[in-house]
């Protein structure tokens, strides 16, 4: 695997994607740890109204909500919560998208036609503005953030690996293969595939960064993950009528969502960076 | 305007009939398939099972849905989006009364942003590696990364609550009388009726709403100028023109300009959408009297019909916003129409 040492070597050179994939990295191991790093893991829950509303201290680094809860442990916790749906949600987006994608690129047919146009009508709404619509309808809570996220995520996914096949079908290494009489099954998986993957790594990326920050709005606008489950963007719609005075409450959750999303996208562009050499290096 | 123009922007507008008539129905089979009981969503939670029945009735629920879907094109295309449960009013007609705030805000905000983000951008590009350069792209990094409605709060927070030098919300002061309407713009009407409280009042109320808003589209804008810019740096003709002794200064206003308006139309498109979305959480956070805070009002209220028309109403906008960025792309640049 010299290709693969040579692009870890890149990897590390690359302080932005480093740090991203750091970030990424204390960011899985605070949610699989959180109940070990937590120093009040049963605060997920158990409230404690004699404390509430505490600065940060010693005992609460960072404070504690109105619920006498202490916020760093709920940080923690929501780390889980944040990974779920944005895992769930990108995974299933790509079931969905790139399948599609490759189908409607390979073929020039009505069907990858229609396959188009249905993407391009989903891409026609805002996305947080159907996720609002679809969660709503569902009914609020975490399996319907996971299920919207995923129904209007998935076109990005298509979109790219359309244009990308659709680009591949003019090289002369994919007529030859179909010259030699591959089937289409065969062509698709092992030819077009492995050429977009790239692609759709980068994209998985800064698609996770993203699915965040709306899973969060979700949150925080009330038709996403419900209290007291200890979302991020829950506890800042919490922490409002608190302010001025509990500072502490709305500013980590916000910190917490900024660094993780920061992580996701620093990955995703230098991963663009390492993997498509054709790509002049620079922040797009 | 010359005929392949012409033919051009009559292409685009067909084909945006199809994609507009999809997300009626992409909205229709939502409110419909998805939901165990669409009446009951549309009564509200604090319906008695009677009410839901009645509804059941008046909007035909228990029919097929191919019929469903016909009645409810038909009653769309006479602008009956239903009631608001929220504001006991018609949803078509609460959307007409919100939808100048919402669209002062966002003309502002992507004002804001290009005005800012163009320059930027260019700037990045020609002094590509400096200092400036990095710097911006941390800056827009981050600008992707933040949440925008936590953004607002700590805005509100900082200028707001401790140093008290903006208002928290709002549109406008308590004590000062909205201007005369005319546009629905509070701003604009302040100008045009001369009057310098309401312009005043109304100015401060948007700075920290516009602000907000803008970031994250001012990071995408300085991003997408920049690598225009940079793609139009490395072509040949700007080599030539630099070899053949043309004065640096010329080149840039000349070509590169040109070149950056374009990136710029392009991505307004991209542009309004984001801001759009955006709305719903900024005047949420600013109690920004507009269609995204009557979205949230008909969240909080399980008001389904208004959301629904929220909904359709932004689609529409956007479709409608991308169509004619195409045409006026094609005004600037004729070669987009050949393609």
């Amino acid at each position: 695997m010299k290709g693969f040492r040579l692009a870890w070597k890149k990897f590390t050179r690359d302080r932005l994607a480093f740090t991203g994939f750091v970030i990424i990295f204390v960011l899985l191991l605070a949610a699989l740890f959180a109940p070990v790093l937590a120093p009040y893991p049963e605060d997920t829950f158990q409230i404690h109204p004699a404390d509430r509303l505490q600065p940060p201290s010693a005992e609460h680094l960072l404070g504690t909500d109105s619920m006498g809860r202490d916020i760093l442990s709920r940080l923690l916790f929501g780390t889980r919560v944040t990974l779920v749906i944005a895992v769930i949600a990108v995974g299933v987006s790509l079931l969905i998208g790139v399948p599609l994608g490759l189908v409607a690129g390979y073929f020039e047919n009505l069907f990858s036609e229609g396959i188009m146009r249905v993407a391009d009508i989903f891409l026609s709404i805002p996305q947080v503005i159907l996720a609002i619509f679809l969660a709503q309808s569902f009914r609020p809570s975490i399996r319907s953030v996971i299920l919207a996220l995923s129904i209007t995520y998935w076109p990005w996914f298509t979109r790219i690996v359309y244009a990308e096949t659709r680009a591949l079908k003019k090289r002369a290494f994919l007529e030859a293969t179909e010259a030699v009489g591959a089937g289409s099954l065969r062509t698709i998986v092992l030819h077009v595939l492995p050429n977009v993957s790239s692609s759709i790594i980068v994209r998985s990326s800064i698609g996770m960064g993203f699915t965040i920050l709306t899973a969060a709005t979700l949150g925080f606008l009330g038709v996403g993950a419900q209290p007291p489950t200890p979302e991020w963007g829950v506890t800042i719609a919490e922490s409002r009528q608190f302010l001025p005075d509990a500072w502490w409450y709305a500013t980590f959750p916000g910190l917490a969502i900024f660094i993780v999303v920061m992580g996701f996208n620093m990955l995703g562009d230098g991963l663009r960076d390492i993997l498509d050499p054709r790509i002049r290096r620079g922040f797009d | 305007m010359n005929r392949s123009l012409l033919i051009y922007a009559c292409k685009r507008v067909v084909y945006a009939v199809p994609t507009i008539l999809g997300l009626l129905v992409l909205v229709f089979v939502i409110s419909r398939v998805i939901p165990a009981d669409p009446a009951a969503l549309v009564a509200g939670e604090m319906a008695t099972p009677q009410q839901v029945e009645a509804l059941r009735k008046q909007y035909r629920f228990d029919e097929p849905l191919p019929v469903q879907l016909v009645l409810y094109l038909k009653r769309l295309a006479k602008g009956d989006m239903g009631k608001s449960l929220y504001s006991g009013r018609k949803v078509f007609d609460d959307l007409v009364d919100r939808f100048p705030a919402t669209l002062e805000l966002t003309l502002v905000s992507m004002v804001l942003s290009i005005l800012i983000g163009v320059p930027l951008g260019i700037l990045a590009a020609l002094k590509r590696n400096s200092v400036l350069d990095h710097l911006l792209r941390g800056v827009t990094v981050a600008g992707l990364a933040i949440a925008s409605f936590w953004l607002g709060i700590m805005l509100q927070l900082f200028f707001s609550m401790w140093l008290g030098i903006t208002p928290l919300g709002g549109r406008i002061g308590m004590s000062v009388d909205p201007p005369a309407s005319i546009t629905g713009m509070y701003i604009l009407d302040a100008l045009l009726t001369l009057n310098g409280r309401a312009l005043w009042s109304a100015a401060v109320h948007m700075i920290l709403p516009s602000l907000t808003l803008a970031f994250a589209s001012f990071a995408t804008i300085t991003r997408f100028t920049r690598s225009g810019v940079l793609d139009v740096v490395q072509q040949d003709f700007i080599t030539y023109e630099r070899a053949m002794g043309l004065p640096p200064r010329l080149v840039i206003y000349k070509y590169l300009l040109r070149n950056a308006i374009i990136a710029t139309v392009t991505q307004i498109g991209l542009l309004f959408g984001l801001l759009l979305a955006g709305t719903v959480v900024i005047e949420t956070v600013f109690d920004w009297p507009g269609l995204g805070l009557y979205a949230f009002n008909a969240i909080v209220l399980s008001d389904y019909q208004a959301i629904l028309g929220v909904t359709l109403l932004a689609g529409i906008a956007y479709v409608t916003v991308n169509l004619l960025v195409d045409i006026a792309l094609s005004l600037i640049d004729p070669r987009k129409a050949e393609t």
